[in-house]
């Protein structure tokens, strides 16, 4: 992988220091604020955290791929979430993930390679009424159609 | 003061602490368990060791490995109920595990032959059911070189980071009480294949049968302070130099 080369080991460094050395309960928020500076979880940040925390690279693995929120593969500059929770399945959800995975030519889960827009779902936020849904970086834009897609993606980068 | 109980009405004793399934088998019960090993932490995983416990006028169904002893519970064993459930649970079970002798065997025993459900989607380690005694066998032996990846429907066996693990000393503890026999492991004469890696065996320098991995042999000495050369002679070449000292006395 390229992109775990380019991970500068002091940034991951910063990031323990900010938690207690050898306490393993400190494992799920070390996750987080990792995922936090590196927009997903680095091989090289997990196996620094798991001896920094000293706990086994498999406890902290499983607990990496159990736990949705976290993202072992890099992820793009924006996040484009598609509900496709019942409500807005049946209320088109499918045309956008299609349409979205035509225009950027990334399936579900994929990243484009200008690491600009990676494409993920989610079932229901609690937002129904206004499904079908789309969260752009944390922003939710309701009542989405392919068209208005095109309006809302249209700064983000091709490539 | 030790706990005392019954199972099937006969009156038995246990440390407080232990686990019911562990109890019952001292004392001669039979119960059928596919996750269970004294030496590992129980965690209920594959369901087939339910017995009844009755504590006073309430009575529930309970996976017996992970079932602390209490004083005064009634246990049975065995129960048309007990087997419907223990029934229902393999056919789940068979379902994952399709081509597994010892989960056929077993639920042969309770009728069933052909589960009504799967085959399941996804199981890129066939016939395992997910009960983790490899993960915990390997715990326990301070290897932590195995994990569970993933949840729900994609839950699998794996090594931390999908990679080859610098931890595991190919001592096959994993394979060898894994109850479906699922993980593959190949040796030869030289060399044990498993999880992604080879390990070079130790030799009998008597008898030239593999003994343990060379990775096995050096963390053993290490942990265990046992003798440099403990690994150098195999048990059964050892049996017969014991014996020949022995003889060597006694005539
Ligand atoms: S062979 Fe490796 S993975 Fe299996 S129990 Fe031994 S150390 Fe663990
Ligand atoms: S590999 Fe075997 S021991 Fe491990 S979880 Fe699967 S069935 Fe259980
Ligand atoms: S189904 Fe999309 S918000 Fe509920
Ligand atoms: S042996 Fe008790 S649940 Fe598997």
């Amino acid at each position: 992988m390229t992109a775990a080369k380019t991970i500068d080991p002091k940034r991951i460094d910063r990031v323990l220091a900010r938690h207690p050395q050898g306490k393993p309960t400190a494992l799920v928020n070390l996750l987080h604020d990792l995922q936090a500076e590196f927009r997903y979880l680095p091989e090289l940040a997990m196996e620094k955290a798991a001896s920094y925390l000293n706990v086994p690279n498999g406890q902290l693995f499983r607990v990496a791929t159990f736990y949705e929120s976290f993202h072992l593969k890099p992820r793009g500059k924006h996040i484009a979430t598609v509900c496709t929770g019942t409500a807005c399945h049946v209320r088109g959800a499918p045309k956008l993930t299609d349409h979205i995975s035509r225009e950027f030519e990334i399936p579900v889960g994929g990243t484009t390679k200008n690491m600009e827009l990676t494409l993920e779902t989610v079932n229901c936020v609690g937002a129904c009424a206004l499904g079908p849904l789309l969260i752009l970086d944390g922003e939710y834009h309701g009542n989405m159609s392919p068209a208005k897609l095109d309006r809302t993606l249209k700064t983000i980068k091709r490539g | 003061m030790p706990i005392r109980f019954k199972i099937n009405d006969v009156a038995v004793e246990a440390k407080p602490g232990e686990g019911l399934l562990d109890v019952a088998r001292r004392n001669g019960f039979s119960i059928p368990s596919l996750c269970h090993l004294e030496s590992v932490p129980a965690i209920g995983a594959c369901r087939i060791c339910l017995v009844e416990v009755r504590r006073g006028r309430r009575s529930k169904l309970t996976t017996s490995c992970n079932y602390e002893v209490l004083d005064g519970i009634e246990v049975s064993t065995d129960s048309p109920e007990i087997r419907r459930h223990r029934a229902m649970n393999l056919e789940l079970l068979l379902a994952r595990a399709p081509s597994s002798e010892a989960i056929r065997k077993l639920a042969a025993q309770y009728g069933v032959s052909q589960p009504r459900f799967g085959p399941i989607k996804y199981n890129p380690l066939p016939n395992c059911i997910l009960c983790e005694l490899c993960v915990r066998a390997c715990t326990e032996l301070g290897h932590h070189a195995l994990t569970t990846v993933g949840r729900g429907d994609r839950k699998r066996i794996g090594l931390p980071f999908n990679k080859p693990a610098d931890t595991c000393v190919g001592c096959g503890a994993c394979a060898s009480v894994c109850p479906t026999h699922c993980i593959p492991m190949t040796d030869t004469l030289t060399k044990r294949a498993i999880w992604g890696q080879k390990h070079d065996f130790v030799r009998c320098s008597e008898c030239g049968a593999p003994v343990i991995t060379k990775k096995h042999r050096d963390h053993a000495i290490a942990t265990k302070g046992l003798p440099e050369d403990y690994y150098d002679v195999c048990q059964s070449c050892k049996q017969i130099a014991t014996s020949q000292r022995f003889a060597a006395i006694v005539w």
